[in-house]
């Protein structure tokens, strides 16, 4: 059946085709913005990847579309060329032209290297920030200029708007890789190793980072976020946080004597009460978090109860036992004293 | 007086010439940055010396390569016949081998100058 043949028998076909082409085209590029979009950059590292990707995007369209033009022509020509101009053609759009544009993107892609990836010496008074890769979550340090650790969080990392910020990359079991698609490139986090990373944002918001290196069962459930704050708001959030004890949410004692009476104290830890556990994420300002278990779960009540319960169920492979043999009241005080952690 | 270009002679050796000056530049290129940024402290020279002295070992390759597509070219008379060059015999074979040398002699001279570009970009070691 020809083309002509089936627009006949299908009057509507067309359109249809058009719209749903319009539709898909629409939401593709829908996926374009957003907080976890290369295509979207929220600061001057972001953007030069988005610039590289544009110039290779618009190189690669122009050469297809000349590829594209010379077999329409070959297939349309009657008169075969000369076999000298065919050897003409093939040594320079075979191997000069080729050459030469490789040799330019090379070159065009060794320019960008270094601001793409800037070098932050050692002795350069920044932000500095340790983020260790663990199965599967975000260990975070607010380190101090002399190196030391100021306070511990995990799986959202606060950044000041409009300055490089340090992030000095581990990882503590197997290769995961940092990448916050809106601020930069990613990092790989290898074990036994330091890997240095600096990134700003010049906007506030908060942006998703991601695992970029499989790394087990739940490599995918394995997020954090960014938030970018103004650098007077990040100042004083830093102060707030180093100080060593804290009060607020642990007003509600019975939800503290529940926490550490089952033993979650043993890997957690909540600064100013018993609780000192290092092998699970600090809990210390856990409800100040956007989201639950690395980024798989909306930050409710009732979505920590049902991880207390049985985190392998939502988080396959995690260390954390399950807890679903507790009595539900004691979970539900639990989730609810752990969302008031401010 | 003796000639600086070597005398014609036919073996396979020099087919590999180019591909060979290309691995050497590839590895001491490589080696020489890697160890150098892994051993800055000891050797107590800039980074920039050592991109100048790789930079003129470049050159010393590349002309090397230069060389050997000439003598390539040479032994292809320089371009007098067309190829394939697949008659069994001993003309058609070094014109063969001739023409082969040649043209890895251009693939060896734009790899040596990729290998080269990032000494004109990379101007720190980053540890």
């Amino acid at each position: 059946m020809t083309g002509e043949g089936l627009t006949e028998s299908c009057p509507g076909r067309c359109p249809r085709l058009c719209r749903s082409s319009v539709a898909l085209l629409v939401i593709f590029l829908s996926s374009c913005s957003g907080s976890q979009s290369a295509l979207d950059p929220a600061g001057p590292e972001a953007s030069r990847v988005a610039h590289l990707f544009f110039v290779m995007l618009f190189g690669g369209a122009v050469i297809w579309v000349a590829v594209v033009a010379a077999l329409i022509y070959a297939s349309r020509k009657k008169n075969a060329h000369s076999e000298e101009s065919a050897g003409r053609v093939i040594l320079w759009c075979g191997a000069i032209l080729p050459s030469a544009i490789l040799c330019a993107l090379l070159s065009y892609g060794m320019w960008l290297m270094p601001a793409i990836r800037p070098w932050v010496p050692d002795d350069q008074p920044v932000r500095r920030i340790e983020v260790t890769g663990e199965q599967f979550w975000w260990r975070v340090r607010y380190l101090d200029e002399t190196g030391k650790t100021l306070f511990e969080t995990a799986n959202e990392v606060r950044i000041p708007v409009g300055e490089p910020t340090h992030f000095a990359l581990k990882a503590a079991d197997v290769i995961h890789s940092f990448w916050v698609p809106s601020l930069g490139g990613k990092m790989d986090m290898i074990p036994g190793r330091t890997n240095p990373l600096a990134l700003q944002a010049d906007r506030e918001g908060i942006y998703n980072g991601v695992c970029a290196e499989f790394c087990g069962e739940s490599h995918a459930l394995m997020a954090f976020r960014v938030r970018a704050v103004a650098a007077a708001d990040y100042e004083a959030w830093l102060s707030e946080r180093s100080a060593e004890t804290r009060t607020n949410g642990l007003a509600d004692a019975e939800g503290l004597a529940v926490f550490l009476k089952n033993g979650c104290g043993a890997c957690h830890a909540i600064s100013g009460t018993a609780a000192n556990g290092r092998i699970g994420p600090d809990l210390t300002a856990f409800g100040e978090r956007n989201t639950l278990a690395a980024g798989t779960l909306p930050h409710t009540a009732e979505d920590i109860a049902r991880f207390i319960a049985d985190p392998a169920k939502i988080k396959p492979g995690v260390r954390m036992p399950h807890f679903g043999m507790l009595q539900e009241a004691d979970i539900q005080r639990m989730a609810a004293f752990l969302k008031e952690l401010k | 007086m003796k000639s600086f270009i070597p005398r014609e002679v036919e073996s396979l050796w020099t087919l590999f010439t180019a591909p060979i000056v290309w691995a050497v530049h590839f590895v001491v290129c490589y080696g020489a940055v890697a160890v150098y940024c892994a051993k800055t402290a000891m050797l107590g020279f800039e980074f920039s010396t050592m991109r100048i002295i790789l930079g003129g070992f470049t050159v010393v390759a590349l002309g090397m390569i230069v060389l050997a597509a000439y003598l390539a070219w040479r032994q292809w008379g320089f371009g007098s016949g067309d190829p394939p060059h697949d008659e069994a015999t001993r003309q058609d074979r070094a014109l063969f081998q001739g023409f082969a040398t040649l043209l890895l002699s251009g693939l060896s001279f734009v790899a040596v100058v990729y290998v080269a570009i990032p000494l004109i970009f990379i101007a720190e070691c980053q540890r």
